[in-house]
């Protein structure tokens, strides 16, 4: 797979064809808008419609009293209301559901509605909810603590006690906006049959939405399809608010019997939608002088907001990360989900990574200064290698532990030690511009890991003139997934990608094969492609055994479009085998399942082998500080990865540059202020992310060390290409001006200040 | 209030009778159905809505429709050169400047309208011109190779 291939679904992105879910419209369909809570916690005692009912042109205005099923959504647990039914918990809960012919009119009406609530406490600080006097959120609880997850390991207190050095830190990180460039957006579309309903969107997981829907309209599963389209960008992003969206729209169209669109705008999508786990984090470290890790202590605490959402599986990667890619006897991590009564917070790329690597990474290079160590070697020193046990007892043993190897092409590419040396003269003579350079590195589970059943579904159908049809459970989010699984179906079978095309992603029409996250498209849902190309692959060569004079259908290959026979050197057409075994009465459509290997995590100890395989990388960051101004700018940025094995060239480069880039963004300056449960920043010309001006160059570099699993040994790289560059970025800000910081983002006022400024007051015509 | 205006969209006159507060990116998406056109923040910051007026590449959400009056627009469903994809396209697929394709038609607008005035931008002027036109997805480094690569074949 040298030769690059272009996407499969490039065209219609090129030429403006390919149909997202604003672009569809469909005969007498309407439009909704949503009411949404502007208190953070409140009871409801009365909505009143009347106004907005009077507006002409208005349909219908549903609340949860329309919810012929379940009141309450949840991935892991229940307790998310699509629509508020007596209570709000959050500023943008949704509250009513307005229907109306045009746009304008839905708009002109959700204004006026009005809500009588009363105020109840609120708690929007994780410490300040976990005292005695917070008031608790969720109902037969006894505080508001969502999940906590430990881990022991040897004994911390006999490790602090042998190391000569011990060093006690404490970090903070923000709430982040996923920042996908095509807000949410849905169609629900009634069907024909009694109780049938579509639901056409920007929906990330069609099968979890499914379940939603089902679940609130009071269907059975077999009455809902969800059919994705092309998603504008998800970043785990478009998961449990899509089913939100999904469900009010169904309740509408369930209601009127019309198909109802739902478009939010850029503010509807900053207040609605969830957020990056903002984290305070306690690490305490100990070490002998010789440089080795004996002792980590860990205490983290992660604002899960209003509702539980991911926030159990969130934190639960970062309790076995927590640590970072070192072999530390003694370890004792534990970390807190709690409720508050801010925007609640889920998935997003990283997915409870970026918070831990941000401090455990700095921490690294802290102490590694207090032992007269550069950071590299303290991480040579300690770092995972092949047979090295992690802090919950799992030895890696099974696939090539390149960490290492990862650190080396960065220290090498970036030419770190002579750049050190050079800045530090620079740094010297300059007094205004400061240069710094600064290194992370990371291990991650691959897919799902022991957060629950992790297998999946995908199809793949040869036609009988030789084109082809691929299908998987996963989902297109934007990364290149249909182009991934088609190359794989397409080196199998020995053709190329143009014969392929995707079929539409509808829940009816692939087995439920869990969620599209945890970057395990490529590793889970690329070896079911692969095992569904492989089943159709040895059929094809059965009936093509007597035309090539072979015996053994082991010695048919499939390469260059051609069947071949490898003793006796005849061969074939690909269309001319496909025929043959058309004719034959062979099925040239086959369904590959895949399930994950064994593994195992005792909640109680927090050990385990967590997952069944790794990752690793390392990335570097070289950066100019403008003192005057505080600004940080980002000369190069370099990243290498272990993807095991790379299927799409173009497409993996691709990620690692998009996730340093959203790193770059995570780092210096994305941060969603949330005052008092209130989001002040709802569009991008308050929420900045990177544009190509930001930031200098970006080097990637793609290791392919192979694993016994996947699909010749392709792993994962979409989430870990954006774990690692803020805490790359602090220990070069260190490098550069001497002041270490243990908050992120790092925009002007902390680099200049030390701290952040915060507009607390309202301004102008909000006042 | 209505209004009757005049426009030209891909090389087809068109003419419309328009609400007065109707903005542009609307008019090309509802009345004229070119959906390839996105509304990405509807307050000129994501680029996203970009089309060509007249030469220039701007924010189509931030521009009325009756602005538009007499005007020559150019969108993403006119880069297709006698039913082929432009250079400028084929580029974008063959650096993989394309992932999610949200921000995709924008950037090719305004890449367009850079090469149309400038056929021999430097990577600075490609940068300028792509400044106002976020993407999540790519780190923008293919899109800006594409473009390079664009200028550099003709």
């Amino acid at each position: 797979m040298k030769k690059n291939d272009l996407r499969i679904d490039g065209y219609e992105k090129v030429t403006g064809k390919a149909k997202y879910g604003a672009d569809l419209f469909f005969d007498n369909m309407v439009y909704a808008k949503v009411h949404r809570s502007e208190k953070a916690h409140a009871e409801i005692i009365k909505i009143d419609k009347s106004e907005a009912e009077k507006v002409r042109g208005v349909l219908t205005i549903i609340t949860a009293k329309d919810i012929p099923g379940e009141k309450t959504i949840g991935a892991i647990e229940f307790d998310h209301y699509p629509l508020a039914d007596k209570k709000v918990l959050c500023v943008g809960d949704g509250i009513a559901v307005v229907v109306g012919e045009t746009q304008a009119i839905a708009e002109e009406a959700v204004n006026k509605i009005k809500v009588e609530y009363k105020e109840l406490p609120a708690v929007f600080d994780v410490h300040e909810s976990l005292k005695k006097d917070a008031p608790i959120l969720k109902e037969g609880k006894m505080n508001n603590i969502a999940v906590h997850y430990p881990l022991r390991k040897g004994n911390v207190e006999k490790g602090f006690e042998e190391s000569d050095i011990v060093l006690e830190k404490e970090y903070k990180t923000q709430f982040v906006e996923h920042a996908y460039i095509e807000p949410e957006v849905v169609v629900a579309v009634p069907g024909e049959g009694k109780d049938e309903m579509r639901v056409y969107g920007s929906i990330q997981c069609p099968h979890s939405t499914r379940k939603g829907v089902a679940r609130v309209l009071g269907t059975k599963l077999n009455d809902i399809r969800i059919i994705q389209v092309n998603m504008g960008g998800a970043f785990g992003g478009k998961d449990d608010v899509m089913t939100v969206l999904s469900i009010r729209a169904a309740l509408a169209a369930r209601k009127l019997q019309r198909p109802v669109k739902m478009v939010y705008s850029r503010e509807e999508s900053i207040i609605d939608s969830y957020k990056r786990h903002p984290y305070h984090l306690k690490y305490k470290v100990g070490a002998t002088k010789d440089g080795k890790l004996k002792a980590m202590k860990v205490e983290m605490y992660a604002d899960a907001g209003a509702y539980i959402s991911m926030t159990p599986f969130v934190t639960w990667r970062s309790v076995v990360q927590a640590t970072g890619p070192y072999e530390i006897e003694n370890v004792n991590t534990d970390i807190y989900g709690i409720f508050t009564n801010n925007p609640y917070t889920g998935a997003f790329r990283g997915f409870g990574s970026p918070q831990i690597i941000f401090a455990q990474e700095s921490l690294i290079d802290e102490i590694a200064e207090k032992l007269g160590m550069d950071g590299v070697e303290l991480r040579k020193l300690n770092g995972y290698e092949n047979g090295s046990v992690t802090a919950s007892s799992q030895k890696l043993e099974q696939h090539e532990v390149s960490l290492k190897k990862a650190i080396d092409v960065v220290i090498e590419q970036s030419d770190y030690f002579n750049k050190k040396k050079q800045f530090e003269k620079f740094n010297k003579k300059s007094e205004r511009f400061k240069k710094g350079i600064g290194l992370s590195c990371s291990f991650r589970g691959c897919a799902l890991g022991a957060e629950g059943t992790d297998a999946t579904g995908a199809i793949v159908s040869i036609q009988s003139d030789g084109s082809a049809y691929v299908l998987a459970g996963l989902a297109e989010n934007g990364q290149g997934l249909k182009t991934t699984f088609a190359l794989i179906a397409a080196k199998v079978l020995g053709i190329s990608i143009e014969r392929f095309r995707y079929l539409d992603q509808d829940t009816g029409h692939i087995a439920d094969g869990g969620p599209t996250v945890a970057s395990r498209s490529t590793l889970m849902g690329g070896t079911a492609v692969k095992i569904a190309a492989e089943k159709i692959r040895d059929r094809i060569a059965k009936a093509v055994l007597e035309e090539l004079g072979e015996k053994d259908p082991e010695k048919i290959v499939f390469e260059d479009e051609k069947v071949k026979g490898l003793t006796t050197k005849k061969e074939i057409g690909f269309e001319v085998a496909v025929l043959k075994t058309y004719f034959a009465g062979y099925n040239l459509a086959e369904y590959g399942w895949y399930k994950a290997p064994e593994v195992y995590w005792d909640e109680e100890k927090g050990q385990g082998p967590a997952y069944f395989t790794y990752v690793y990388g390392s990335q570097i960051a070289q950066i100019t500080v403008d003192t005057f101004t505080g600004k940080v700018y980002v000369e190069n940025a370099y990243a290498a990865h272990d993807v095991g094995k790379v299927i799409n060239p173009t497409g993996a480069i691709g990620q690692v540059y998009g996730g340093v880039v959203q790193g770059i963004g995570y780092g210096l300056y994305e941060e969603v202020q949330v005052d008092d449960g209130k989001i002040k920043n709802t569009n991008l010309d308050e929420y900045f992310i990177p544009t190509v001006k930001d930031f200098g160059e970006l080097h990637a570099t793609l290791i392919e060390s192979g694993d016994k699993y996947g699909p010749w040994g392709g792993k994962s790289l979409g989430e870990p290409t954006l774990e690692l560059m803020s805490a790359a970025l602090n220990n070069a800000v260190y490098n550069a001006t001497g002041k270490r910081n243990y908050h992120i983002p790092l925009d002007l006022e902390t680099i200049m200040l030390g701290h952040p400024l915060r507009r607390k007051q309202k301004r102008g015509s909000e006042a | 209030m209505l209004m009757y205006l005049s426009i030209k969209v891909n090389g087809k006159d068109h003419k419309l009778k328009v609400s007065t507060t109707k903005r542009l990116l609307d008019l090309l998406r509802e009345d004229l159905k070119l959906t390839g056109t996105k509304e990405g923040c509807g307050v000129g910051e994501c680029g996203a809505c970009t089309v060509i007026m007249d030469g220039k590449a701007v924010n189509s959400c931030m521009v009325l429709a009756s602005q538009a009056n007499g005007c020559e627009i150019i969108t993403v469903e006119g880069l297709e050169e006698n039913g082929e994809l432009s250079r400028l396209q084929k580029n974008f697929l063959e650096s993989g400047a394309v992932q999610c394709g949200f921000c995709t038609p924008g950037m090719l607008m305004s890449a367009k309208a850079l090469l149309m005035k400038n056929p021999n931008p430097t990577v600075e002027e490609i940068k300028e011109a792509i400044a106002g036109n976020l993407c999540r997805c790519t780190g923008y480094k293919q899109i800006v190779e594409a473009i390079e690569k664009t200028a550099k074949e003709k």
